[in-house]
């Protein structure tokens, strides 16, 4: 029941379609039994959740309408930077139902349908990665980062070099999950900085290397768009000082197929099966996130890995120098099999006619912005992405807000950290020539307002700018209670 | 099959707007001798092509879902409104509701899933999801290790095996020690070691005992410590919530809620709290706000505790957790409701009961979970539960996951470090797992087939 | 934006005023609370706790960024500003009054004089 009569409602929620006694979805008949006796009065709870009491209709309408207020890539654009929002294809779905009735603790011989899929994606994502071993249990990017950094942890370790090693080193445009995750792998963070190229300062690097280094983690292109041109002589530094090289796969829609961490000389290497491999983002997961090593770094993976013995497919578990697990059983198998779907129908040559695409597109886009007006702090031929910033005197903020407006979903705002007011674009290889030209000239209309409107959009979404100081200060984080 | 609009004519002009002669050239910074590998992968195939070959692969496995198998995951009955409307493209092909004017759709149905399980868990902040159960509870052991400032963690052998595995993994990265807290005749010992800041209880426990863990909670308080409970949501439609037994956390496994079983992922895991610890929780939180015009809105909140932010001094590295899944465990409970999920809950009780006195009359079989029991339980084989469990195979039925061999009565308690591997070895303890969806003929067929296979 | 003359200040943008009875009260200065803007929360340090000038002792969260407050002398934390709880907003409406964060008692009061005064300390800000 709405009884709040400050704000206006045009959405309501579940609960407020609660009517006490209407049934939804009813399961086979309960029997009679004495609760109490079987599991103990004193273990019983006295009121049941107040979980929402609706008929089907109703939850049908609800989530139909709620969907109805949300923006997803089947709906519009959605340059969204880092995230590489392309396509999910609909076969993928498809995919998925035809296992989804397996259980984790079943005898493996009723499942080597699945542990086929597991090793064969294991296999290709090495291949692709120029990685000797892969491991798919993370359960996302962040997640296959601490597993990754847990690795080097541990191969330090069973070289005696575990204390001495305490610092991971990051550059400064580096996504806030590799300092995170760093720090919760137990080890301090050192940033260093980016040169005027935006690609990592080469003598900043050789003077933090040494003895007491873990790892460096990088991003390949890095989060501005950009190759690290001596990415070679990074790594040849970084195993000098002894230290492990870590891939961040953030960015591997742009080089995907077409240059391979592994060649470039990384040691560790996570994928985001969400963003490279098209696994739908689900409005934030769930997503997967394998980790690749090199052959020295293979003993300490999670268990268990799928392996092949002789024509039977098998889990192993017997590997006594591994970190352990990182979740329970085997990973997200719905993200791998889109993952799995997804690469044996491009095959090599639509992999890295993918890349090539999305690199063109990012490209294309960038020249279209700047001559809408837009300004490109690093202006060079970009990978997959690259970072934007309006026009002197108008927030990026402003021009997100505007954009929603139009219709579409604004890039990443305010990231990277290093370049002022950015916007960070990444339109894919999915979206046509037509798209990018009308994204462009929305982007040009949204400059050219006049600073009330801008200040002011959006005007016609459900609801328009929202009160984020309120929400932080004094959070409301459930209905009722 | 790639999923690229362009034209060849498109690629031309585009090119020569960008001025590059050819795809190759965009990619001149890529080190020459590195550049466009051979790649050995299998040549491409058509979408027909390809969904006929996965037929085939399906084909080499067998449904579980009418199994009998447990420990975390188990065949419930999935609705079909709960996928149908999971599959809304605009929520399965979103990401991250950061523009929140555009993402008021996920916001609300997110807002909506935190009330669900404060009320399922008696806690009165949850946030939005978590990867699953395993990493929920790594997550909660780390909150509790932050919030008390002590770096031991004690941990109940009834926890399940894979999760005690993955909270070791978690807190060793950070240097914290991980003990395990014996169980004695199927219930968590009360001796906690000096200087634990974690204390962690799971109801009902990894043998399917229903566990009163507000002493647990209490020694942990006693101790400066935080309580973890690690519960199963559906059991909460009728056991008492964690938050009103002393649970400072409360973690767990969504998968009952909903989502298909998918050979182990990807499911949600779920995690609340006390109002105290809202800002060392981990992950996205939504809240309720209005906007410009006085209209209710949502939007997510506390994100100075996250990584893009906050770096290396994060709460937690979290990103990307588990939105599409939880929305299916938050539309499953609303299709439920309150007294759906208690006959969902009482009728898995029942067959569990049934079960377990039709099996345990066999010969040479023993009920090793004291009572009383949830859904889950133990029994004593007379032979490998790996040998029987692929024996029962040949009576199309999936049943008896094998145990380690920690929780027999001769099995020597192992700590977190010497777990062993989940299937167990060569472990005569097999663990039966009923849900709702079992008939009385389903119970009269595992009853007969393990007579059969145990003869 | 305001630097008052009786106060110290930081290249961290804290200000610091030595009292009489030789406690150091410290705060974020007018420039810091502009440039965050609304705060909404402020993690207080423990009082008891001996810190190190250059530490990080405290923190400020605004919506988008979350910043630290490191101590700017070495010594005992005596007390900390418990309403900035419940009312963060201090820190924007009355930086250099109620919007204080923590008190130090010194182990050396001389150190302060080592801060910056409020003409370097604006010079140094405005050129950020």
């Amino acid at each position: 029941m709405i009884t709040d009569t400050d704000v206006t409602v045009d959405s309501p929620l579940i609960f407020e379609h609660s009517r006490p006694g209407r049934r939804g979805v009813l399961p086979p008949r309960a029997p009679e039994v004495d609760l109490a006796a079987l599991l103990g009065a004193e273990n019983l709870r006295s009121e049941p959740p107040k979980l929402p009491e609706v008929d089907e209709l109703t939850l049908v309408r609800h989530y139909t309408n709620l969907s109805r207020r949300q923006i997803g890539i089947d709906v519009a654009f959605y340059p969204l930077g880092s995230c590489t929002m392309k396509y999910n294809p609909k076969v993928h779905e498809a995919a998925v139902q035809l296992f989804a009735d397996l259980h984790p603790y079943q005898d493996p011989s009723t499942a080597q349908g699945a542990l086929q899929v597991m090793y064969e994606l294991q296999r290709d994502l090495g291949e692709i990665t120029g990685m000797d071993a892969v491991t798919l249990q993370p359960a996302a990017g962040a997640h296959g980062e601490l597993t990754g950094i847990m690795i080097i942890r541990a191969y330090h370790a069973s070289r005696g070099e575990g204390e001495q090693r305490r610092v991971v080193l990051v550059p400064d445009s580096a996504h806030g999950s590799n300092p995170a995750t760093a720090s919760m792998a137990g080890y301090q963070v050192k940033e260093i900085p980016s040169g005027p190229d935006g690609e990592v300062n080469l003598e900043a690097l050789r003077a933090e290397l040494g003895p007491h280094v873990a790892a460096i983690m990088l991003t390949n292109p890095n989060t501005l768009g950009l190759f690290e041109e001596r990415i070679l002589e990074i790594a040849r530094l970084t195993h000098q000082a002894g230290a492990l090289l870590y891939y961040d796969g953030a960015n591997l829609n742009a080089i995907m197929g077409m240059a391979r961490p592994g060649d470039m000389g990384f040691d560790v290497v996570h994928l985001n099966l969400h963003k490279t491999f098209t696994v739908p983002h689900g409005g934030g997961g769930p997503g997967s996130g394998p980790v690749g090593v090199k052959a020295r770094l293979a003993p300490f993976l999670p268990v268990p890995v799928v392996v092949k013995q002789g024509e039977t497919y098998a889990l192993d578990y017997d590997r006594p120098q591994s970190i352990g697990q990182v979740r329970s059983f085997f990973g997200n198998f719905g993200a791998l099999l889109r993952a799995y779907a997804y690469i044996k129908m491009l095959g090599a040559e639509g992999i890295k006619k993918s890349a090539a695409l999305a690199v063109l597109n990012a490209n294309y886009l960038k020249e279209l912005l700047k001559a809408e007006g837009f300004r490109v702090p690093y202006d060079r031929i970009c990978m997959h992405e690259f970072v934007a910033q309006p026009p002197e005197g108008i927030k990026t903020l402003d021009v997100a807000k505007g954009l929603l407006e139009m219709g579409y979903h604004p890039p990443t705002v305010y990231f990277p950290l290093i370049v002022k007011e950015a916007l960070m674009v990444e339109p894919t290889e999915t979206e046509s020539k037509e798209t990018l030209e009308q994204f462009a000239r929305a982007m040009g209309e949204v400059i050219r307002k006049d600073k009330e409107w801008l200040e002011h959009a959006p005007y016609s979404t459900p609801v328009r700018r929202l009160d984020e100081v309120q929400a932080n200060r004094k959070p409301k984080l459930r209905w009722g209670g | 099959m790639d999923y690229t609009p362009h034209t060849p004519q498109d690629v031309q002009a585009m090119l020569e707007r960008v001025g590059a002669k050819s795809l190759l050239e965009l990619f001149k910074d890529v080190p020459q001798p590195i550049l466009d590998p051979q790649l050995k992968l299998d040549p491409p195939l058509s979408e027909a092509e390809f969904m006929r070959h996965l037929r085939e692969l399906a084909a080499k496995n067998q449904s579980a879902a009418a199994s009998f198998l447990g420990g975390g995951i188990r065949p419930h009955y999935v609705p079909a409104v709960v996928p149908a409307l999971a599959a809304r493209a605009e929520f399965l092909t979103a990401y991250t509701p950061y523009q929140p004017e555009a993402s008021q759709g996920l916001l609300q149905a997110i807002f909506e899933y935190q009330t669900m399980i404060s009320e399922l868990t008696g806690l009165p902040v949850s946030n939005a999801s978590m990867y699953d159960g395993s990493s929920a509870l790594a997550e909660g052991v780390l909150l509790a290790l932050r919030e008390s400032g002590k770096m031991r963690v004690a941990i109940s052998q009834g926890v399940h095996p894979e999760y005690r595995r993955v909270v070791r993994t978690y807190a060793e990265a950070v240097g914290a020690e991980v003990l395990t807290l014996p169980l004695v005749e199927g219930r968590t010992a009360l001796e906690l070691p000096e200087g634990v800041g974690a204390v962690v209880g799971q109801n009902p426990n990894f043998l399917g005992t229903v566990e009163n863990l507000a002493p647990l909670a209490e020694a942990a308080h006693a101790a400066g410590a935080l309580f973890v409970a690690v519960v199963d949501p559906i059991s909460l439609a009728v056991l008492k919530a964690p938050g009103s037994y002393g649970a400072d956390v409360a973690v767990g496994e969504g998968q009952p809620l909903g989502n298909a079983m998918a050979y182990g992922g990807p499911h949600f895991g779920f995690m609340a709290v006390r109002s105290e610890l809202v800002r060392q929780l981990p992950g996205r939180l939504v809240s309720e706000t209005t906007d410009v015009e006085g209209k209710r809105g949502y939007i997510l909140t506390l994100q100075a505790r996250e990584q893009y932010i906050r770096r290396a001094k994060a709460k937690s590295n979290i990103t990307t957790n588990a939105q599409l899944t939880a929305l299916m465990g938050a539309v499953y409970l609303a299709a439920l409701g309150p007294q759906g999920l208690r006959e969902v809950a009482v009728r898995s009780v029942a067959n569990a009961h049934v079960l377990a006195e039709r099996l345990s009359a066999i010969p040479g079989v023993r009920l090793l979970t004291p009572a009383p029991f949830f859904n889950e339980f133990v029994l004593e084989l007379p032979k490998p539960a790996e040998e029987v469990r692929r024996a029962l195979l040949a009576y199309g039925i999936h049943a008896a996951t094998p145990v380690p061999a920690e929780y027999g009565p001769k099995g020597n308690l192992t700590q977190a470090h010497e777990l062993a591997r989940p299937e167990g070895n060569l472990t005569h303890l097999a663990l039966f797992a009923c849900t709702e969806q079992h008939t009385e003929a389903d119970l009269e067929g595992l009853e007969a087939a393990l007579r059969e296979v145990l003869r | 934006m305001k630097y008052p003359d009786n106060l110290r200040y930081t290249k961290t943008h804290e200000w610091v005023l030595l009292e009489d009875d030789g406690i150091v009260t410290v705060g974020i200065s007018d420039y810091a609370q502009d440039a965050l803007g609304d705060v909404v929360f402020v993690e207080l340090p423990e009082v008891g706790e001996q810190v190190d000038a250059g530490e990080g002792v405290a923190a400020v969260e605004s919506v988008k960024t979350a910043s630290d407050i490191y101590a700017p002398v070495s010594g005992e934390i005596v007390e900390v500003n418990t309403d900035l709880t419940d009312q963060p907003e201090l820190l924007n409406t009355e930086p250099y009054g109620g919007g204080w964060i923590f008190r130090i008692r010194p182990d050396n009061p001389a150190d302060v004089e080592k801060l910056l005064e409020a003409s370097a300390y604006r010079e140094f800000a405005e050129s950020q």
